[in-house]
C-alpha cells in the first residue's frame, strides 16, 4: 500500500486489523468516502507515516526500505507507540484480568491462585517493559527529534533488550486449552482465550513496528544528530 | 564441512533452479534429487542428506518418512500449505525468499542436531524423567542444580527442557509452574 488518494473506508475493508491503529493513531470512524490523505490531514496525521504504520501492522512480512524510513515524517512516532501502550495497559490487560477472575472463581483456591498469580507476574513484567520504554527509549527519541545530542542511550541496546511480551500469554492459552478442569464453563473461557490472542497479536505487531520501523530511524537519528 | 541436501520436488522447473542456487554456492553439495518420495529410503542411505528440501504437499507427516534416520525436513513451499502441516517440519523455506535467506535457513535447520521427531506422534504425555525434570524447574532451579540433583549432564538436562517445552508447548518458567501444580506435581511455589 503506497497510494494515499484510496478511500480510507475501502483501505480498512481490506485490512479489518487496521481499525484496532486507527483509535492510536487518533483518526475517528466515520471517514465517509474520504481518502487516506483527506482523513489523516484532518486529525492532523501524516500520511506516509500512516500508510508506513499500516503496512507493518497488517503484513507481519513487511519490511520497510530505509529509503522509506527516512523520507517519512516521523513526528507521531512517539504519540503512537505512547498510545498503543495506554490501550494495553488500560484497556486490554483490565479485559482480560477481568474475564480471568470468571475463570479463577470455578477453581479450586489452590489452582486459581497460581493462575492469579501467573497472569500478575505477567501484568507487572508488561508494565515494566512499557515504562523502560517510555521513560528512556522515547524520551531519547524526542531529544534527538528536537536536535539534542543524547547520549543517555543508544538504540543498539533495544535491539539487545527487547524481550517478547507474547510467550507468556502464549503459555496462558495453553494452559487453559489443555490443563484447565473441564468443569469450568466454557463461555469466560472462550472469551479469555479469544481476547489474549487478540492481544498476544497486537503486541507482535506493535514489537514489529518497533523493531522494523522506530530502530532503524532511530539510529539514523543518532548518526545525522552530532 | 559442506551441507549435503537433498531436494525432493515434483516440478523439474524448480528442482533446477534450486539446485543451481545452492549449487553455486560453496557451502552445499546437492544430491541427486527425487521427483517424488520414491526411492527415499534408499537414498538416505546412499546419499547420506543433511537436510532434506521436501514439497509439503508430497507428506503432511515428514517425521514418518525418515524412519530412524532422523533429518532435519524442510518445506519448500510456493503454494497454500496448511499451517498446521507446515507446523510438523523442521524449517520452512518460501519460492520467493532471497537466495541468502534460503541458504541460511537450509545451513540452521542442517545445524540443528536436536533434532525432534515427535511431533506428529501424538504423545503429549511426558516420560518420568521430563517430569522430574519439570519439578524441579517449577521450583526455580537452575539446570546446574537439575543436573546435579538428577545426577546427569547439563546438556541432558536442557535437552529435557526443550521436550518438555515441546511436548506442553509452555516456554515460560511461569508456566511451567503452573503446569506443573494444575497436574499435582508440586504443591506451592
Amino acid at each position: 500500500m503506497k497510494d494515499t488518494t484510496i478511500k480510507m473506508s475501502e483501505l480498512i475493508t481490506a485490512h479489518v486489523e487496521l481499525v484496532m491503529m486507527l483509535q492510536r493513531m487518533g483518526i475517528a470512524l466515520g471517514f465517509g468516502d474520504r481518502s487516506v490523505n483527506d482523513v489523516c490531514r484532518r486529525h492532523g496525521v501524516a500520511p506516509d507515516f500512516f500508510l508506513l504504520i499500516s503496512n507493518v501492522y497488517s503484513n507481519a512480512q513487511y519490511e520497510p526500505s530505509t529509503e522509506e524510513i527516512l523520507s517519512t515524517d516521523m513526528l507521531g512516532l512517539v504519540p503512537y507507540l505512547r498510545n498503543s501502550h495506554d490501550y494495553y495497559v488500560h484497556k486490554r490487560l483490565p479485559h482480560i484480568e477481568q474475564h480471568l477472575g470468571h475463570i479463577v472463581e470455578q477453581l479450586p483456591e489452590r489452582v486459581a491462585t497460581v493462575l492469579t498469580r501467573f497472569f500478575e507476574i505477567y501484568k507487572t513484567e508488561v508494565l515494566d517493559h512499557f515504562g523502560h520504554e517510555e521513560g528512556t527509549v522515547f524520551r531519547h527519541i524526542e531529544a534527538l527529534q528536537a536536535g539534542q545530542q543524547d547520549s543517555s542511550y543508544q538504540m543498539r541496546d533495544f535491539v539487545e533488550n527487547h524481550g517478547n511480551l507474547e510467550e507468556k500469554l502464549n503459555d496462558l492459552v495453553q494452559i487453559i486449552f489443555k490443563y484447565l478442569p473441564e468443569s469450568v464453563t466454557s463461555d469466560d473461557t472462550v472469551d479469555v482465550v479469544y481476547d489474549i490472542l487478540q492481544l498476544s497479536l497486537d503486541l507482535n505487531r506493535h514489537s514489529l513496528v518497533e523493531e522494523k520501523v522506530m530502530v532503524p530511524y532511530v539510529m539514523h537519528l543518532e548518526r545525522s544528530v552530532r | 564441512m559442506k551441507t549435503r541436501v537433498l531436494i525432493i520436488e515434483p516440478s523439474e522447473v524448480i528442482v533446477e533452479g534450486l539446485s543451481s542456487l545452492l549449487g553455486a554456492q560453496t557451502r552445499f553439495k546437492v544430491l541427486p534429487p527425487l521427483y517424488s518420495l520414491e526411492g527415499l529410503t534408499e537414498r538416505l542411505v546412499t546419499g547420506k542428506p543433511d537436510v532434506i528440501v521436501l514439497n509439503p504437499t508430497l507428506s503432511s507427516q515428514p517425521a514418518q518418512l525418515l524412519g530412524d534416520r532422523p533429518t532435519p525436513v524442510v518445506a519448500l513451499v510456493y503454494q497454500y500449505v496448511e499451517p498446521l502441516v507446515l507446523k510438523r517440519y523442521d524449517s520452512v523455506i518460501d519460492i520467493r525468499d532471497a537466495r541468502g535467506t534460503i541458504a541460511d535457513t537450509l545451513v540452521k535447520a542442517a545445524q540443528s542436531t536436536e533434532h525432534e521427531t515427535s511431533v506428529s506422534s501424538g504423545n503429549y504425555e511426558l516420560s518420568k524423567r521430563e517430569t522430574d525434570v519439570l519439578v524441579q524447574v517449577a521450583r526455580g532451579m537452575t539446570n546446574k542444580e537439575i543436573a546435579d540433583a538428577l545426577n546427569v549432564s547439563i546438556h541432558t538436562v536442557i535437552s529435557h527442557r526443550k521436550n518438555i517445552m515441546h511436548k506442553t508447548g509452555i516456554k515460560s518458567v511461569a508456566g511451567l509452574t503452573v503446569y506443573a501444580i494444575l497436574h499435582n506435581l508440586i504443591d506451592e511455589v
